[in-house]
């Protein structure tokens, strides 16, 4: 297979800002309106505080959305923004990025939004790889609609709509995204800022579609989902922070370590129990999917231990940038398309 | 042999055969050579929705059907007068049509007793003079062709194949048409495989002589060229027209055209058409599904792109929250509905008119959405202008309602002057448009009531648009009782002023005292302007009003209606313009509705026309 490859302009062609921007400069004048004490409002103000260090030109920013909690967003951040349809926030954005390559796209979603209505569209952006920032909040719950269990409520949850207990099992959001092609894909928390945007700074300079997964708090509907990753007395012995070209080490004292199995498989072992070169090494840029999506299921059972950081990362060229070649391309080689010529084209005939 | 040349004034051919015979390749050929010869024309190429159906079965029968004349023209005729039959199959599925003492040109090799019986001969029609009343002329096109063959070095089946080229040849013959072109094409088309190209050229040149020296014939005809308006022409579909169409619409905007589309019979052909028109520095976007391809559009309209997207029925349902999305967040759109035969997946290579009340009314709450329907293939390409023209205008989303049998079909078209199409250039927003430098996203034209157009990347009019309600002027979000009605009244008064801004409707009415007027929408208007002049030419008294603009109608719709005793609309529907009429106009519109999938025919309509006028 032969894979057309683009240079790879990634946001070189979105202008940069001219003077020096503040978090305030991208706060909008608009009342935030979710629950007090929702994950949502961390999440804004990390995204607030982030914008600025890009350096990009506020104009050539839009926040695109869906339907749900999350997809309010784009009200609160003063660049452009649309709220559209519940799930389609990754079409509306392919349009738009694939048709403005200087602006610096983003989908802000949930995960009713993005992986229950909006499935079909999240998983052909990832494997196109259009130039977007995919921000997924997943608070494992429905909360617009009050309180249904959602695509990636764990079995079992009693809801209003599941009384007995949900049936159906849930998505890994990060072994969904891996497996529909994503060449960026992370995880991180609503409440640790400094992870959440040194994983943000990795995914807007990626080329094409990063997919960031944000675990996020609905203290209504699905309080205290994530607490086991923010309570200090556990949280060190599961949380598993992956960081490329390291070897993957947790808990308090890196007591904890993962190698691979003979199956292809990881599994977690005490760290005094193997040599150190059977600890195996993170590696983001690796081009075969296998290992970050192993490493994507080891929170099997559930926060048991969890990964957070960047899974994969690789180079392929974005979907907006072939197609835009394709254009260049054609112009090049026979030159601007004239109406006249358009029309005049084929087989024609005169009558005097 | 010298044989007789006869004089005709028009006539009907319809090729016939197995989806795999090249039937439509065939009907494409005679037109082009038709075209250039200087004929008018119409055609109508009806064909199974199966890539290649069970040979020689009834619902593997694909034609084509080509209407030319020495005069303008302007449907694709009713009845065959010479009938092209391959097989069994295509005699049976056709003849009904063919009036008696029509000639009949059947292929006799396929009439073999396995190929009767698959379609219900019990005996053969060519021989047992069930068809007494035509003029068969049994040929055996696959022999000849074959045998004429005999020298190439190609397979016994690539021979085989090549038996429409043998008919072209022969039907091209009979009717004198030029043939450089043709073989032209040949080569092109085959200049891979230059054997085949050889092959199908002789094949060709085969009939031809064939028709020269056979008996069979006696008689070969002559169709003057028509008297057609000054200028230059090609032959046009309705789909490719429509794409063309586009491409203007976004040069004379000069926009970026976006299309965002999913493959969909019948619609398909103008996203291939528009994909190989890069040079426009047009993006083609083929989406995972409906909803993405109008998402997409909806998306690039955002950013300053005229968005587009093509579909039929089946995904103007699915696009339908979208579209309201486009309705209320005010943003030009451009949805393409290539109409087909419904409900559900109905029978997607017949035409409908039946989507018109979807078109108006199939969406959530108030959502006023203007409608443009073409009147022919060549008009598809004026009306997608229009479609472009309301929906940048206005900054809202405009319904293209074109159907089966206009994209399709074909006919000359006189190309027009670049310099004659209309500026579509609208300007977007630069700059803050309320007090203390504020930018307020929904403060309307006064004239348009149309909202700027402010696209990404525009310094200080950063702001935010979505599907919940707008305050009136700033945009933010309103759940207030009264502006929710003010904004309701705001979208439906801008679709209403639009009345303003479109071309009254016109009466075509010779004397001026006929009392019945028959009007239609859409593609009928070929059928029944040909029905009109047959009951003038007949005597009988009958105005003619055609609608391109469905939502919202010229300004004097009411004011024509209301001016004759009687009012017809024949609808390829069970009357959903007329529902409209009525409520609106209080108009007792007399309905006339077929719904078989093809399009009326004109003799047809003639009788109901004669009908109504009687009953006066």
């Amino acid at each position: 297979m032969s894979e057309i490859v683009s240079e790879g302009r990634g946001l070189s062609l979105v202008p940069r800002a001219e003077g020096k921007q503040t978090l305030k400069d991208f706060k909008s004048d608009q009342e935030v309106r979710w629950c007090p004490g929702c994950g949502d409002y961390a999440i804004l103000a990390a995204v607030q505080g982030f914008l600025p260090e890009l350096g990009l030109k506020r104009e050539n920013i839009v926040f695109v959305s869906g339907i749900g909690c999350s997809s309010r967003f784009p009200y609160y951040l003063n660049t452009y923004g649309f709220h559209s349809i519940h799930g389609r926030a990754p079409a509306i954005a392919t349009g738009l990025a694939a048709s403005r390559p200087d602006l610096s796209v983003w989908v802000v979603t949930g995960d009713g939004d993005a992986l229950s209505i909006g499935g079909n569209h999240l998983i052909h952006a990832l494997r196109r790889n259009v130039n977007l920032n995919i921000l997924l909040f997943n608070n494992r719950i429905y909360g617009l609609t009050k309180g249904q269990y959602s695509p990636t409520s764990e079995v079992g949850k009693i809801t209003k709509s599941t009384p007995m207990g949900s049936l159906d099992r849930p998505f890994n959001p990060i072994s969904l995204a891996i497996g529909a092609e994503a060449t960026f894909v992370a995880r991180t928390l609503d409440s640790d800022r400094k992870h959440l945007q040194g994983v943000l700074r990795e995914a807007v300079a990626h080329q094409g579609t990063s997919l960031v997964e944000i675990y996020q708090n609905c203290n209504i509907f699905n309080d205290n989902a994530f607490e086991p990753l923010k309570d200090p007395g556990i949280r060190d012995d599961i949380t598993v922070k992956l960081e490329h070209g390291k070897p993957i080490v947790f808990g308090a004292n890196g007591e904890k370590a993962v190698r691979l199995t003979r199956t292809g498989g990881v599994e977690v072992v005490p760290t005094d129990s193997v040599p150190a070169e059977e600890i195996l090494v993170h590696d983001t840029h690796a081009t075969d999917p296998s290992l970050a999506f192993a490493l994507s299921r080891l929170d099997e059972p559930a926060f048991e231990h969890v990964p957070i950081g960047i899974f994969r990362h690789i180079q392929r060229s974005s979907y907006d940038e072939l197609m835009s070649d394709q254009l260049d391309n054609a112009i090049a080689k026979n030159g601007r398309g004239t109406l006249h010529d358009l029309l005049n084209s084929g087989d024609t005939w005169r009558i005097n | 042999m010298t044989k007789q040349v006869q004089q005709l004034d028009r006539v009907i051919i319809r090729f016939a055969g197995d989806s795999g015979d090249g039937m439509q390749l065939t009907g494409d050929r005679f037109t082009a050579e038709t075209a250039e010869f200087g004929n008018d024309l119409s055609t109508l190429p009806n064909f199974p929705a199966e890539i290649r159906a069970p040979a020689g079965t009834l619902p593997g029968v694909s034609s084509f059907q080509l209407h030319f004349a020495d005069h303008d023209i302007l449907t694709p005729g009713d009845a065959p007068n010479v009938l092209v039959a391959m097989n069994p199959a295509a005699l049976k599925a056709n003849l009904a049509d063919v009036p008696r003492g029509a000639d009949i040109i059947a292929n006799t090799d396929e009439f073999t007793k396995r190929n009767l019986t698959k379609v219900g001969y019990s005996g053969n029609p060519l021989e047992d003079g069930s068809l007494g009343e035509w003029r068969v002329h049994a040929v055996p096109l696959t022999t000849m062709t074959v045998k004429a063959l005999e020298g190439f070095d190609i397979s016994k089946k690539d021979a085989e194949r090549a038996k429409n080229m043998f008919a072209l040849g022969l039907l091209s013959w009979l009717y004198h048409r030029p043939t450089e072109a043709t073989l032209k094409f040949l080569e092109a088309k085959f200049a891979k495989k230059p054997d085949i190209a050889k092959a199908n050229i002789a094949a060709f040149n085969a009939g031809w002589n064939f028709g020269e020296t056979t008996e069979s014939f006696s008689v070969s005809y002559e169709i003057k060229p028509a008297r057609l308006a000054p200028g230059t022409y090609r032959n046009i579909s309705g789909n490719m027209a429509l794409a063309y169409g586009l491409i203007a619409a976004a040069e004379l905007a000069e926009l970026p055209l976006f299309l965002g589309s999913y493959p969909i019979t019948p619609a398909s052909d103008i996203l291939h058409e528009l994909s190989k028109h890069k040079r426009f520095g047009i993006r083609t976007f083929q989406a995972e599904d409906e909803i993405a391809g109008v998402g997409a559009a909806l998306g690039a309209a955002f950013g300053g792109a005229l968005g587009v997207t093509t579909t039929s029925g089946p995904g103007v349902a699915l696009k339908a929250e979208t579209v309201g999305l486009a309705v209320t967040t005010e943003l030009p759109l451009i949805v393409v509905d290539v109409q087909r035969a419904g409900p559900s997946t109905g029978m997607p290579t017949k035409t409908e008119q039946t989507d018109l009340l979807m078109a108006m009314y199939g969406r959530n709450g108030e959502s006023p959405v203007p409608v443009v329907a073409p009147m022919s293939p060549s008009d598809c390409f004026h009306a997608a202008i229009e479609a472009a023209r309301i929906a940048v205008k206005y900054r809202t989303p405009v319904m293209l309602l074109s159907d089966g049998y206009l994209a399709n079909g074909s006919e000359p078209w006189r190309l027009p002057e670049v310099a004659e199409l209309p500026d579509l250039r609208v300007a977007f927003a630069t700059e803050a448009n309320g007090e203390d430098g504020t930018f307020l996203p929904f403060k309307r034209d006064v004239e348009t009531l149309a909202r700027p157009w402010a696209v990404p990347g525009t310094k200080g009019l950063e702001h935010r648009i979505g599907g919940i309600e707008k305050a009136d002027g700033t945009g933010n979000i309103s759940y207030d009782p009264n502006n929710h009605d003010l904004m309701v009244r705001l979208r439906q008064a801008k679709i209403d002023g639009i009345a303003q801004d479109i071309p009254p409707l016109e009466v075509d009415d010779e004397g001026g005292d006929a009392r019945v007027l028959v009007l239609g929408w859409g593609s009928t208007y070929g059928p029944i302007a040909a029905a009109v002049r047959r009951v003038r030419k007949a005597g009988g008294k009958v105005a003619q009003a055609h609608l391109r603009h469905l939502n919202p109608l010229p300004a004097n719709t009411g004011e024509v209606l209301r001016s004759y005793d009687k009012v017809l609309l024949p609808e390829i529907n069970l009357g959903q313009l007329a529902l409209l009429l009525r409520a609106r106009f209080l108009v007792d519109v007399i309905s006339y509705n077929r719904v078989r999938g093809l399009p009326f025919k004109a003799e047809e309509l003639a009788g109901v026309i004669q009908d109504v006028i009687s009953s006066e």
